[in-house]
């Protein structure tokens, strides 16, 4: 596709921005990703590069071309694979590790403000590592549960606590494959020594290795980080809440936070609370403080507190291009350094939060659990002097509901309450070919597609298919723009068997999981299913797949990776980064499926994505042996007959209480309805 | 849920929550919070409430948890726009307004306005609760099924006989339907509980006008005439879970899975749903009941919480059918497909209704055209094994005159003689199938059958004769039955009425004969005899960790199935309940103990039982299910033991009545010192021989010195104390245990001199 008649986005807010942005001639990614073309070298089929000893940086362009040292076309792709792997398992695991240390601060009384808001879910965990609940006080739960995971990010030798939450077989056929992660650090580490010069020059055995680095992170860091978030700041459940560009206010202080970590935005959301700070707000001529998120940050505010969402990765810059941004509070991953020059264009503050990420020309407030409330505070105050600074604001009207929350949890409770939560439903749905299979459509936005076109035409032609989708991160909201996130667009958008089980529970057709880091909620989820029973008895037998139409990160490869290992089918869209080397893309495809039942491929073209999905849950239906999918067969539910029935005059209601009367057979002595027996009920 | 559906069950919940909670305070105000509550007859306190909170709940007060539990499971409304989801939300309320509804109930009874009063009303058969001021059913709707009755019933839900059980809410669309639904259910032999109206016409006032005779004998069981009184049925479904499944209170996520997988019932909702109807039926399907509804309401189909759809509208007049009885037929034949309910129906070609529904009939006096047997007259059954060549299939003599002879209620002499052949059929099985005629029999509407061999007692409803039941019929009944249950033993069976006095006379002589060589050889049979013992799992479906042994010398805890029962039923079906056990090295005589007894009873226990004990109550006795006739406990103070009957609801010696008593004695667990038996069982010379035998018993339910009067006379005199059975006591002269170590004193029961029993 020539680069220069692209189209951007699909989000009329997002195009909105960027005319505006063109006319004041300000770069975004989205047109510097025009000027900049990606590296052929690496990007596509082109050639690879290894920069891993400076006898090089090594190209390969030709078939059968080694580097220097002698390093293969499909040594180099693994191995680049594999560092993509461990920088992406770090950034998740190291964000878990971080939230391990906030709960025992937290549990020590070190972190005031902080509290352990789902007790439960603590208990919970606890219980599943075998620590002593008796009589004992949260706080000395905390202590400990936060004591094993912190151990776990340093451990050596033995096995993670969370493999244990994978199906049986799962576990075993790891075993067998040496894919059980010893540690979280050391698996990272163990890449990076694998991969140096002169170390592990096998393909597949580097791959291998990988796998097992990026279980450490689905099974570990990020699992971790899902737990703590949620003791720490609460399980989420569905609320109604919105998204999009629209959500920023003219008349009011505009907060935005943007990144991935929750303890420093859930500070904050209590701060925009504090009557005190209202008051200073009124004070300055604001009508109050408006908080909303960007990225996954946005996502774990949005789910637990309903805080809005004013867009997912690409809207970063587009945010402050509004001009109504006062502050733009950063943590870690996925920040453009370009935010900086935009913010600079505007009164907008850019503040840095995490000791970990800088920005040059950014006000830095590093945050530490002991002072979170306090620098929080900071913060709102900071923005409410700001407010008097702003100058002219564009903000786009667009925004759209969506009902996201869907914790493992709140899934398993919506399938039947307090007393008979399961999976049962959903299981059965998927056995009755209600629901064809499931999709875990995730990832992020890449400036090189169109922002939220693949998300899109992947999730509604699913849909359409009555596969049942759930997302996270930023893929979550791109959905979400279009109004897919709501129970409505069940009626909308899903098949006869998906809208009907959709009405049942009243679950929009999209369930929004979480954050990036808490996919390893659909690894809980799908774990359960294997175990709930009648759709095998592996995550690899079930009639599943991932999907990262929009990818970009290395967190994304990490995810991906995991996912694969743990018996998915994973699709990302874009391109591939290992399209070089055949023998990789081979290793990973049909060789992971062979050792693991899951795989990991590139696929640049969404209807392909779509084709390749639908084939793989036909499979594993038939694997199943699953009646074939037939859409006719459904959808006799819900609540439309009733519509027909209140539309009626109020006296054929009434007759149709017990249908017309009839007149075929007049015999009938109807005393149904009389009122002389007095026993009128409560 | 739909959403419809949602916010009507919701809004139902957030109503009657509110309701019983202004009731609840009311009667704290008004009656203090010390004020007993209880359902009658039940060891399972507010049964629902125990089986899902755990609560044992016994005064007022104790209802004060129950309905802040009540308030926090309670959600708001869905919105119309941008709903939140609400299924698990609508579930919880669902079972908010159970909690709620009992509650009422038991506020209700505070008040006396438990159960229902409704005049000129009259429940059929034996009312249970004594302490009723109704006089024995009159006057008042049922109220809860209490335990003995969910008991009595219980050998029938676990072996299948009854299927399940329908919740009808509401009105039918005419008396007519009303009618032939419940005897669609009836001929299914599907327990039928009524309850709720429509504008305040209530199924149970269309099955008055149309005399329908309802109550626990018919297996229609009228609860109350609002919606609330339904909470009756899920109290009722909970015991089930408590009683034979093992479980205890406040396991309330594997009482609603055991309902779910084990009790095979549902609602159907007559007429118009209101709010209440809605949240009911929201608690009643965290049961895994799903709801049939012959109005128009949305549909859940999709499965899961229920095994198969949730929520089906059948609106009545949309039902393809040629007139509004064919409707009903489907109306129930979709109900029994929605539950997944296993039902076989035997086609019994006579001229009235059949099913064992019937069983419990009563031909009152002025009802009956004819009787056979009773005080004026004679009548027997005798059923032989015969030669294959001998027997004619399906051929059916009337040998004499027919009933058209005899005057309205009047009475003759008759004899019904079986003959049948088959490959696997053994002399030994004529008993077993010749016992089967009473319930065969009784099962066609208008019949009744009391009694077994040349006791028996027959009556024909002047019904029944006008709808042209006659002599023959008894014959089609034993011949199409036979057939249907025993096919696997009988290939042939023909049937010979004898009305014609001398033929009788001769006949009688010959079956008498018959009855003499099979005591004989019956009172001859011990344990000792014979290599194998059977086991019995026929309720482990309800009860997963009871395994009953049967020997010679020990019938079945339920009384039903005898040693010979069990083998002639593994001869039927060779991998089903009953299954041979090799004895095995013989441990201990005195005690009962086998090597292969033991390991049958680990095995099948799914390892809760290591050893059983056959003759002892004191060391690893025999477990029990909950369906057992009596209980066995020992009494430490007299160095005896009571024996309690199921039928005895008054207070026993151990300061328990039998209900809750039977929560020690059931659920497969074993307790020494306490046991659930069969009542013949205690006639046995093997009962409780290690401890001490019969001479043990020290109190006695009247009911079984009454019933069982003959045969304990001869255990008495086997035991060397002819008078026994005089010596010991009963409900009428001790219900506590000075009372009744006086008594024992007074009138020198030997169990005083015995060594002691521990």
């Amino acid at each position: 596709m020539p680069k220069e008649q692209r189209v951007r986005t699909i989000d009329p807010a997002a195009a909105a921005v960027l005319a505006r942005a063109d006319a004041l001639g300000i770069s975004t990614a989205f047109s510097r990703a025009e000027v900049m073309k990606p590296c052929p070298i690496g990007s596509g089929d082109a050639g690879l590069c290894c920069k891993n000893c400076f006898m090089g940086p090594c190209r390969i362009t030709k078939d059968g071309q080694v580097g220097v040292c002698g390093a293969t076309v499909e040594t180099i792709a693994a191995r680049n694979m594999a560092r993509a792997v461990a920088a992406g398992s770090s950034a998740h695991s190291d964000h878990g590790r971080d939230l391990a240390f906030t709960l025992e601060a937290v549990a020590k009384g070190e972190a005031p403000g902080y509290e352990i808001r789902d007790p439960f879910k603590l208990r919970q965990v606890a219980a599943q590592l075998g620590i002593p609940l008796n009589e004992r006080s949260v706080y000395e739960i905390a202590r400990d549960v936060a004591e094993v995971a912190i151990k776990e990010f340093g451990q050596q030798r033995g096995k993670l606590a969370w493999i244990k939450r994978a199906p049986q077989k799962r576990q075993e056929l790891w075993a067998r494959l040496g894919l059980i992660p010893r540690g979280i650090d050391r698996e990272v580490v163990e890449i990076l020594h694998r991969t140096h010069m002169g170390d592990d020059q096998d393909a597949e055995h580097i791959l291998m290795a990988s796998m097992r680095t990026a279980l450490a992170d689905g099974w570990g860091g990020s699992m971790w980080a899902t737990d703590f978030s949620d003791i720490l700041f609460g399980t989420p459940s569905p609320r109604l809440a919105q998204v999009n560009l629209g959500v920023l206010k003219d008349d009011q202080v505009n907060i935005v936070v943007h990144g991935h970590e929750p303890q420093l935005s859930l500070m904050v959301t209590e701060a925009v609370r504090d009557p005190e700070l209202l008051a200073y707000a009124r004070s300055k001529g604001a009508n109050g403080i408006n908080l909303c998120g960007i990225c996954c940050t946005s996502n774990e505010v949005l789910m637990r507190q309903g805080i809005p969402s004013a867009g997912n990765f690409l809207h970063q810059e587009l945010a402050i291009l509004t001009g109504a941004v006062e502050i733009m509070m950063v943590d870690v991953q996925c920040i453009m350094q370009a935010l900086n020059d935009v913010a600079g264009r505007y009164h907008t503050k850019l503040v840095t939060t995490s000791p970990k990420v800088k920005i040059a020309g950014a006000l830095h407030m590093p945050f530490e659990p002991e002072t979170g409330f306090e620098t929080a505070r900071q913060i709102v105050r900071l923005a409410i002097d700001n407010f008097a600074n702003r100058g002219e604001t564009h903000i786009p009207k667009e925004f759209e509901d969506l009902v996201p929350g869907f914790s493992h949890e709140y899934i398993g409770y919506m399938q039947g309450g307090v007393f008979r939560g399961s999976f049962r439903p959903l299981n059965n749905a998927i056995a009755a070919g209600r629901i064809r299979g499931v999709a875990g459509v995730v990832g992020c936005n890449n400036a090189r597609t169109t922002q939220d076109l693949a998300h899109n035409t992947v999730v509604k032609e699913l849909l359409a298919n009555d596969v049942l989708v759930v997302q996270t991160g930023c893929g979550a909201i791109a959905n979400a723009k279009y109004g897919l996130l709501v129970g409505e667009a069940a009626m909308e958008y899903a098949g006869p068997g998906l809208q009907e089980v959709c009405e049942a529970i009243g679950i929009p057709p999209v369930l929004h999981m979480g954050s990036c880091v808490d996919n390893t909620r659909i690894l809980t989820v799908l774990s359960q299913m294997a175990t709930e029973g009648g759709l095998g008895e592996d995550i690899s037998d079930i009639p599943a797949v991932g999907i990262a139409p929009e990818w970009m990160s290395e967190k994304a490869i990490a995810i991906g990776t995991y996912c694969a290992a743990s018996g998915a089918y994973v699709l990302f869209g874009v391109g591939s980064p290992v399209e070089f080397s055949q023998e990789v893309t081979r290793i990973m495809s049909e060789g992971w499926e062979a050792t693991v039942g899951g795989k990991l491929e590139f696929v640049e073209d969404p209807q392909e994505i779509i084709r390749r999905s639908l084939d793989h849950i036909d499979k594993k239906r038939a694997a199943l042996r699953l009646p074939a999918y037939d859409p006719a067969r459904f959808g006799q539910s819900g609540d439309e007959p009733l519509q027909n029935y209140f539309s009626l005059p109020i006296e054929e209601q009434q007759a149709l209480l017990y249908g017309t009367p009839s007149h075929e057979h007049a015999h009938t002595h109807d005393q149904g309805h009389s009122h002389d027996h007095g026993h009128s009920h409560n | 849920m739909s959403r419809y559906i949602a916010t009507r069950a919701i809004r139902g919940a957030n109503l009657i929550v509110q309701e019983a909670q202004a009731l609840l305070d009311k009667a704290l105000a008004e009656k203090g919070p010390q004020t007993p509550v209880a359902f009658p007859n039940t060891a399972y306190y507010l049964p629902l409430i125990n089986g899902l909170l755990g609560q044992e709940v016994s005064t007022l007060e104790g209802l004060v948890p129950v309905m802040a539990r009540a308030q926090e499971l309670l959600h708001p409304l869905p919105a119309s726009h941008r709903w939140t989801p609400y299924l698990g939300e609508t579930l919880d309320s669902g079972i908010a307004t159970l909690l709620a509804e009992e509650t009422i109930m038991a506020v209700r009874y505070v008040y006396g306005e438990q159960p229902e009063r409704m005049p000129g009303f009259h429940l059929a058969g034996s009312f249970t609760s004594p302490d009723e001021p109704g006089k024995n059913g009159a006057g008042h709707l049922n109220g809860p099924i209490d335990d003995v009755q969910l008991r009595a019933w219980g050998i029938q839900l676990v072996d299948g006989r009854m299927p399940g059980f329908a919740a009808i809410v509401g009105c039918a669309k005419s008396n007519e339907v009303a009618v032939k639904i419940v005897r669609e259910l009836q001929r299914r032999n599907i327990l039928i509980f009524l309850a709720g109206n429509v504008n305040g016409r209530s199924i149970i006032h269309q099955l008055q006008e149309e005399g329908v005779e309802m109550g626990y004998d018919t297996y229609i069981v009228p609860f109350g005439t609002d919606t609330i009184s339904a909470i009756y049925a899920l109290g009722f479904a909970t015991r089930s879970a408590l009683t034979f499944g093992g479980l205890k209170g406040g396991q309330a996520r594997e009482v609603l899975l055991y309902n779910r997988a084990r009790v095979f019932a549902f609602v159907l909702a007559l007429g118009e749903v209101d709010d209440l109807k809605y949240a009911t039926a929201a608690g009643a399907i965290s049961y895994g009941f799903p709801v049939i509804a012959d109005t128009i309401i949305p549909q859940i189909l999709p499965t899961g919480v229920t095994q198969y759809e949730h929520v089906i509208s059948m609106p009545f007049d949309q039902i393809p059918g040629a007139n509004d009885l064919e409707r009903a037929e489907k109306l129930v034949q979709k109900c029994i497909e929605v539950r997944g309910v296993k039902v076989r129906v035997t086609e019994v070609p006579i001229p009235v209704p059949y099913g064992s529904a019937f069983e419990g009939e009563v031909v009152r006096k002025n009802d009956m055209r004819v009787e056979f047997g009773g005080k004026y007259s004679r009548a027997f059954e005798y059923l032989r094994m015969a030669g294959w060549d001998e027997v004619e299939d399906g051929k059916i003599q009337v040998v004499g005159p027919d009933i058209s002879t005899v005057p309205e209620q009047g009475h003759m002499d008759m004899g019904i003689v079986v003959d049948v052949a088959g490959r696997k059929m053994q002399k030994d099985f004529e008993p077993v199938l010749e016992r089967q005629i009473h319930y065969f029999v009784n099962g066609a509407s208008g019949v009744q059958h009391i009694g077994q061999r040349d006791i028996a007692w027959i009556r024909i409803s002047k019904a029944a004769a006008e709808k042209g039941f006659n002599l023959r019929h008894f014959g089609d009944i034993l011949h199409a039955r036979l057939h249907a249950d025993f096919g696997a033993i009988v290939d042939k069976a023909q049937v010979t009425i004898y009305t014609d006095p001398p033929k009788v006379a001769e006949w009688l002589e010959r079956a008498r004969a018959a009855y003499n060589e099979r005591n004989v050889r019956m009172a001859g049979m011990k344990d000792e005899d014979v290599p194998e013992f059977y086991t019995c799992t026929l309720c482990q479906s309800f009860a997963p960790t009871h395994v009953c042994i049967v020997s010679p010398e020990r019938v079945g805890l339920c009384g039903a199935y005898s040693f010979l029962d069990c083998k002639a039923s593994y001869e039927i079906n060779p991998t089903g309940p009953n299954q041979p056990i090799v004895k095995g090295r013989l441990i201990d005589p005195e005690k009962g103990y086998w090597e292969g007894l033991n390991a049958v009873a680990v095995k099948n226990s799914q390892g809760k039982v290591n050893d059983v004990a056959m003759y002892s109550i004191m060391e690893n006795p025999m477990t029990a299910c909950g369906c057992f006739e009596c209980i066995v406990m020992l009494i430490p103070e007299t160095n005896g033991v009571m024996v309690v009957s199921r039928e005895d609801t008054s207070m026993t010696p151990a300061g328990m009545t039998f209900s809750t008593l039977a929560g020690m004695a059931g659920g497969g667990l074993q307790t020494p010192g306490v046991m659930g038996v069969g009542k013949y069982f205690l006639t046995s010379p093997k009962f409780i021989k290690a401890d001490g035998g019969f001479k043990r018993v020290v109190w006695m339910s009247s009911f079984l010195k009454e019933s069982m009067a003959d045969a304990l006379k001869e255990v008495a005199e086997r035991e060397g104390v002819p008078d026994l059975v005089d010596r010991i006591a009963d409900e009428r002269v001790a219900t506590t245990v000075d009372e009744l170590s006086a008594w024992l004193e007074e009138h020198g029961h030997p169990a005083l001199m015995m060594p002691p029993i521990f």
